[in-house]
């Protein structure tokens, strides 16, 4: 078990900067789940903690010690990934064995660290299959199984879980969680998607280009986006943003089409300044008070539990909402529509981060 | 093209490419060399002095009617085994492949010939035709037939052609199998949904579609009439009667090795090499060109 | 298909594919049943040209006399078991040879990036274009020189060197999966370990498919052992058989040249029908 720092860390391709300049401390027995767009470097500055890939500056530390230079067989990892990666010869055993028996490692250890592992993951029945006998669901965990029998510092896992169909991939999210809180091994974990990344993360560290947007838990993440990017990649469906405007003393904001919104807290400092106003589809609720917007709604989603409404306010700009229960309006009906009190985000108009809250 | 993950050993990779590197270098890159120097050169009677000659032995081949008589059976020798080898391997082929009963029998009955060497089937052919103690070389001339091969040098020529074909027709046939088989099922239904019958969609469907497989044997059925019958011809006919039966590569041996004359040898060598590299390089035309196609 | 030739009245016409195919079947199984009938006869039969259809009753005394002895009724030949061993050695030597250099240069110009990679693969590719025949006489020079007439290194080693299953191992180790070789990273393995544990294994298939064809290519050689082996001790089978024939004569021992031509096949036709399926696609595959 061990910490993992990541210091400033860059990578280029020649002329191209894939990561610019990345700092995290991952602490002791951490989940921190890195998640972002295809493309973001997510993969990348996983790959430079494991070792395969090249750190073009800055420093990588495992366990306090610096990692730059080693080989991935030294740094004291292991890794899953998205195509399981297991040895097509070998039997389920040999797959986990075989970093063992490479680390000399005597044989009656082997014998009861496979058979701790394969007990753990429930593959007892397999141990004599090659992996094309398996299932995906079941490569996948010979796959972590390989991974836990090393005992080793840190897990590093490159999205695990994408190629797996809907239902196992929730249900074997559950099992990684389940695993993790008893090992308590520090794992880094790779994906794109927002639901594994909420519910398994201790942190999430978002990415986007190369740079980190946020690092926080979870609920900071999805409470407090510290930008436009997090705020429209986090949430489902994505967070509606409006260019929107403050008035003269800094009390309410103007709504593109003509509304008007009293804020519960005056911002003195940002009045008249016009900012993209962030609200999640479902912090709106079908509501007459003073400030509503009146919006067309063009699509409902009846989705069983809640609703989804497609609106569109006055001006054209389109607006989603969110809604518990079933649907109570129809396409081409008109509602007004009001954000929950205290439930606006403010970003810069042109940099996309956030603003402050008032004081 | 090159993997994306390596590992990064600098001594490694050379050690193991020596080998193969060494065995190229010392049995092909500097024969081939020398047979390029010597083709520019001539040999006094000793061996013991050499002259730079430009191109003269070159004019000298190419100028020797014999030469120009041999370059004429090769061409006629090869275009006759291309031909007969590729038609009966076609034919074969798409009967094998057509859902009759016992399709994988003929299959492996069909197959098998590609073991034997060029000079076994010459053999085996031999063992038939010749006029003295074949049993169908006895029968043509009881039929009033004037049979031997052994005299006359159109039919030596026949039978060589017969031989070298008889044992390229698996070869032809394993790749033709290949081929059709690659061929989408939904393509030959669609066709006969619109009512085509059996020869017309042979010919419109997949003759056309088998043409790169028909394109890359046309290629390797030159290279090895021009080569590997060698041992055709040796075992059967030595060439003869006269010159009738000998090709390119025979002439390469018999001046060579049986006549001693290296210059001219390897000056044959050098044209059998172009020869060889237009047509490698024809078919990485063709090969390219099918890579677009995937 | 079926259903358009299943309809009434086709019945004959059903019939012509298997009338060509058991044709051509005929065609190419008879010449050998010829040999294999000869085999069984005296040579004054043979030499008559009045071979029976079926099988005569000097089978054993033939293929004894081939195998073990050094001379027939009318000249002495090398026997046929010294001539197998040679050929045998020839074929396995090449065929196991250049699988081995192939696969581990393939290994080198697919695993790693090193200065003069693209040269090094060009200059192994660029021996695809010079097949021995065609270098034949400077080859055989090269080979003298290093007094290697006469020897089956001599035989072997000027054959081994082969573009064709390097490029087809290259080819089949651009598949293996980037993650496959990071996985053996992160487990500890070297470049030579995950090519003893990884690569090997997995090459079994396209090992086992070119041995065929290789095997076959090595047997079959002529021209070159023509050239390299002078003593009667080195001679190949299929070299031998023709030396046996000589011009063809009538007076010729040929009990003992069917059975020794019958013994000359066997080997290659039983691996390649043993072997039917890893073969016809090891063919496919390197030739692509």
């Amino acid at each position: 078990m061990a910490t993992v720092d990541i210091r400033n860390v860059r990578k280029s391709y020649g002329q191209v900067e894939a990561i610019k300049g990345i700092d995290v401390a991952v602490r002791d027995g951490e989940f921190l789940v890195l998640l972002g767009p295809s493309g973001c470097g997510k993969s990348t500055l996983l790959r430079m903690v494991a070792g395969l890939e090249s750190i073009t500056g800055g420093e990588i530390a495992i366990g306090g010690r610096v990692v730059n230079e080693l080989d991935p067989k030294d740094r004291d990892i292991a890794m899953v990934f998205q195509n399981y990666a297991l040895y097509p010869h070998m039997t389920v055993f040999d797959n986990m064995a075989y970093g063992l028996k490479i680390r000399g490692i005597p044989k009656p250890e082997i014998q009861t660290r496979v058979a701790k592992a394969a007990e753990i993951l429930e593959l007892g029945r397999f141990l004599d299959r090659r992996p094309s006998q398996l299932s995906g669901g079941q490569r996948q965990r010979v796959a972590m199984g390989r991974a836990i029998v090393r005992e080793p510092s840190a897990f590093l896992f490159d999205e695990p879980l994408s190629n797996l169909d809907a239902k196992l991939r929730t249900q074997m999210r559950v099992e990684i969680k389940r695993l993790q809180d008893r090992l308590g091994i520090t794992s880094l974990y790779v994906t794109h998607d927002q639901v594994e990344a909420m519910t398994l993360a201790d942190r999430i560290l978002v990415m986007n280009h190369g740079v980190a947007e946020q690092i926080g838990t979870p609920l900071e993440v999805y409470q407090r986006p510290e930008s436009l990017f997090v705020a429209g990649f986090i949430g489902s469906p994505p967070m509606n943003v409006l260019d929107a405007r403050f008035d003269a003393d800094g009390r309410a904001v103007a709504m593109p089409g003509g509304a008007v919104l009293p804020l519960d807290r005056p911002r003195p400092a940002d009045a008249g300044r016009a900012v993209k106003l962030g609200i999640r589809p479902e912090h709106l609720a079908l509501d007459a008070a003073p400030g509503a917007s009146s919006i067309l709604v063009e699509l409902v989603e009846a989705l069983g539990a809640d609703t989804v409404v497609y609106g569109r306010l006055p001006d054209g700009e389109s607006l989603v909402i969110r809604m518990a229960g079933l649907p109570s309006c129809r396409e081409g009906d008109r509602l007004a529509v009001a954000p929950q009190p205290g439930a606006l985000h403010f970003f810069d108009a042109t940099t996309g981060r956030r603003l402050g809250e008032a004081a | 093209m090159q993997r994306r993950v390596i590992f990064d050993n600098k001594l490694l990779p050379y050690l193991l490419l020596a080998p193969q590197v060494a065995v190229t270098l010392v049995f092909f890159i500097w024969p081939a060399a020398q047979a390029i120097w010597q083709s520019v050169h001539i040999q006094d009677a000793f061996g013991l002095r050499s002259e730079f000659v430009w191109f003269e032995n070159f004019q000298v081949v190419l100028s020797d009617p014999n030469y120009v008589g041999t370059v004429k059976t090769t061409a006629i020798f090869s275009v006759a085994v291309t031909a007969l080898s590729l038609g009966v391997a076609l034919l074969l082929a798409v009967l094998a492949d057509s859902k009759i009963k016992g399709a994988r029998a003929y299959k492996t009955l069909l197959i098998w010939p590609y073991a034997l060497a060029p000079a076994v089937a010459a053999v085996l052919w031999m063992f038939i035709f010749n006029p003295e103690i074949g049993s169908l070389g006895r029968l043509l001339n009881r039929l009033g037939y004037d049979w031997d091969y052994r005299l006359n040098g159109d039919q030596a020529l026949t039978m060589v052609v017969l031989a070298a074909s008889w044992k390229q027709v698996s070869y032809n046939f394993i790749f033709f199998l290949a081929g059709l088989q690659a061929i989408p099922r939904s393509v030959m239904e669609a066709a006969s949904i619109d009512g085509a019958g059996p020869a017309r969609r042979f010919w419109s469907i997949t003759f056309p579609l088998l043409s790169p497989t028909t394109f890359f044997l046309l290629v390797v059925d030159m290279v090895y009439a021009f080569f590997e019958t060698f041992g055709t011809i040796h075992a059967l006919t030595q060439g003869g009667p006269g010159k009738a039966t000998e090709t390119l590569i025979f002439r390469v041996y018999q001046d060579g090795v049986v006549n001693n004359d290296l210059g001219g040898s390897s000056a044959q060598s050098v044209i059998l090499m172009v020869i060889v590299i237009a047509l490698t390089a024809v078919q990485f035309r063709f090969v390219e060109r099918k890579v677009h196609y995937a | 298909m079926t259903t358009l030739s299943q309809s009434g009245g086709r019945r004959l016409i059903d019939l012509v594919p298997h009338i060509v195919l058991i044709v051509g079947v005929l065609i190419f199984a008879f010449p050998i049943y010829v040999t294999l009938i000869g085999s069984t006869w005296d040579s004054a039969t043979i030499g008559r040209g009045n071979l029976p259809l079926t099988p005569g009753g000097e089978a054993l005394v033939n293929y004894g006399q081939a195998w073990s002895e050094s001379h027939g009724a009318r000249a002495s030949y090398t026997p046929v078991r010294v001539m197998l061993l040679n050929s045998l050695v020839m074929a396995l030597t090449i065929a196991l040879g250049k699988i081995a250099i192939s696969i581990i240069s393939a290994y080198a110009v697919a695993f790693f990036r090193f200065p003069f990679r693209m040269a090094f693969f060009w200059m192994i590719f660029i021996t695809l274009m010079l097949p021995v025949e065609v270098r034949i006489i400077p080859t055989y020079k090269v080979v003298a020189d290093l007094g290697l007439i006469d020897s089956y290194a001599g035989l072997t080693i000027p054959l081994i060197a082969s573009a064709t299953a390097t490029l087809l191992f290259r080819q089949f180790f651009l598949t293996i999966p980037d993650e496959l070789v990071e996985a053996a990273k992160i487990d500890g393995a070297g470049a030579l370990r995950f090519f003893v544990d990884v690569v090997l294994p997995l090459s079994k298939t396209n090992i086992a498919a070119l041995f065929v064809i290789l095997f076959i290519y090595g047997w079959n050689q002529y021209l070159w052992p023509l050239l390299i082996t002078n003593s009667a001790d080195m001679e190949t089978i299929v070299i031998g058989i023709t030396k046996m024939i000589g011009t063809g004569e009538a007076a010729n021992d040929w009990n003992l040249i069917m059975a020794t031509t019958v013994l000359a096949m066997l080997p290659p036709i039983a691996v390649v029908v043993l072997m039917q399926r890893w073969f016809v696609k090891g063919l496919v595959d390197s030739e692509k």
